[in-house]
């Protein structure tokens, strides 16, 4: 049961995170991976509000490990991350660490805090 | 690689790379398919690792730190093989963007900083987050360079191969290292 819903919330969040990424660099020409740190932001954000709020094993493995799970990445933050290091662009890939860990803890916080607040 | 991809920064979907922005026009379906049969596929891969190996909210979150830093160490390394060898226009997206990305996540990293600073256990929550940094990035480079090699050495035995007009041992900088050019 778990298993199909963890592939379900998957097959959605990964596509997700391709088409957001397109659609944010779509709009601007910078190299910061703006359209990786939006995923990233956003799933850490939904993370937080799930385990925040009392659900059944099922959403998490649904919403939690599956869609926010594949919606967020690592590998490509990492890809970039020493990519734009490699290309010199040193600031922008210490930027690039900085922002995407301050802002996604502090998404998961968020997100936490505003369930556990809204949940009484 | 001599090709505009050498000008990627995003592994997953690079506007700037010719071949990566014509693709979801070009066969839409079968872009998002594979995407989301991948990342199906490399989540239910996560979700087996962090089941063989739980935590407690103040112990070391071992089984994502592994996952993220073995999905960081493979994608340096299927980049590095897409850079040097013909691939089928799915093959970026199914490993790269579906079963690396499903595999890997930043919410759960996010969250177990969280709830490790949440129960009180600081000095964990800093060494998980820096250990992920550290671990993830090296081995994006490691990925990178061992994958290199080996392409290397599967050129020199069979020349013609790959690319050829390389010295043996000295992978191609602007396949690698595009910034070197795009820098300045």
């Amino acid at each position: 049961m778990s298993v199909l819903l963890i592939a379900l919330g998957a097959a959605l969040g990964a596509p997700l995170r391709y088409l957001t990424d397109r659609a944010v660099q779509a709009r601007h020409g910078s190299r910061f991976p703006w359209g990786t740190l939006t995923v990233n932001v956003a799933g850490s954000l939904l993370l937080g509000v799930v385990t925040g709020v009392p659900t059944a094993p099922a959403v998490t493995a649904l919403v939690g490990t599956g869609f926010c799970g594949a919606l967020t990445t690592w590998s490509t933050f990492g890809y970039e991350t020493v990519r734009l290091a490699r290309a010199g662009d040193r600031r922008f890939a210490l930027a690039n660490v900085l922002v995407s860990v301050v802002a996604g803890l502090g998404a998961a916080t968020l997100g936490f805090a505003l369930a556990r607040a809204l949940a009484g | 690689m001599t090709s505009p991809s050498s000008r990627r920064v995003d592994p997953d979907v690079d506007l700037r790379v010719p071949a990566d922005r014509g693709e979801l026009a070009a066969h839409p379906a079968a872009v998002l398919g594979v995407v989301a049969a991948g990342g199906a596929l490399g989540a239910l891969a996560r979700a087996g690792v962090q089941a063989a190996l739980p935590h407690s909210p103040t112990g070391f979150p071992w089984s994502t730190c592994t996952v993220n830093v073995t999905g960081c160490l493979l994608i340096g390394a299927l980049m590095a093989v897409l850079g040097r060898r013909r691939a089928g226009p799915l093959v970026r997206p199914l490993l790269g963007v579906g079963v690396l990305g499903g595999f890997t996540t930043f919410s759960a990293y996010a969250m177990d900083v969280h709830r490790a600073l949440a129960a009180g256990a600081a000095g964990t929550a800093l060494a998980y987050l820096v250990a992920t940094l550290v671990g993830g990035l090296a081995a994006v480079t490691a990925g990178d360079a061992l994958a290199g090699r080996l392409l290397d050495r599967a050129d020199r035995r069979r020349p013609g191969a790959g690319r050829g007009g390389r010295g043996p041992g000295r992978p191609d900088p602007a396949a690698e290292r595009p910034g070197r050019r795009d820098a300045r």
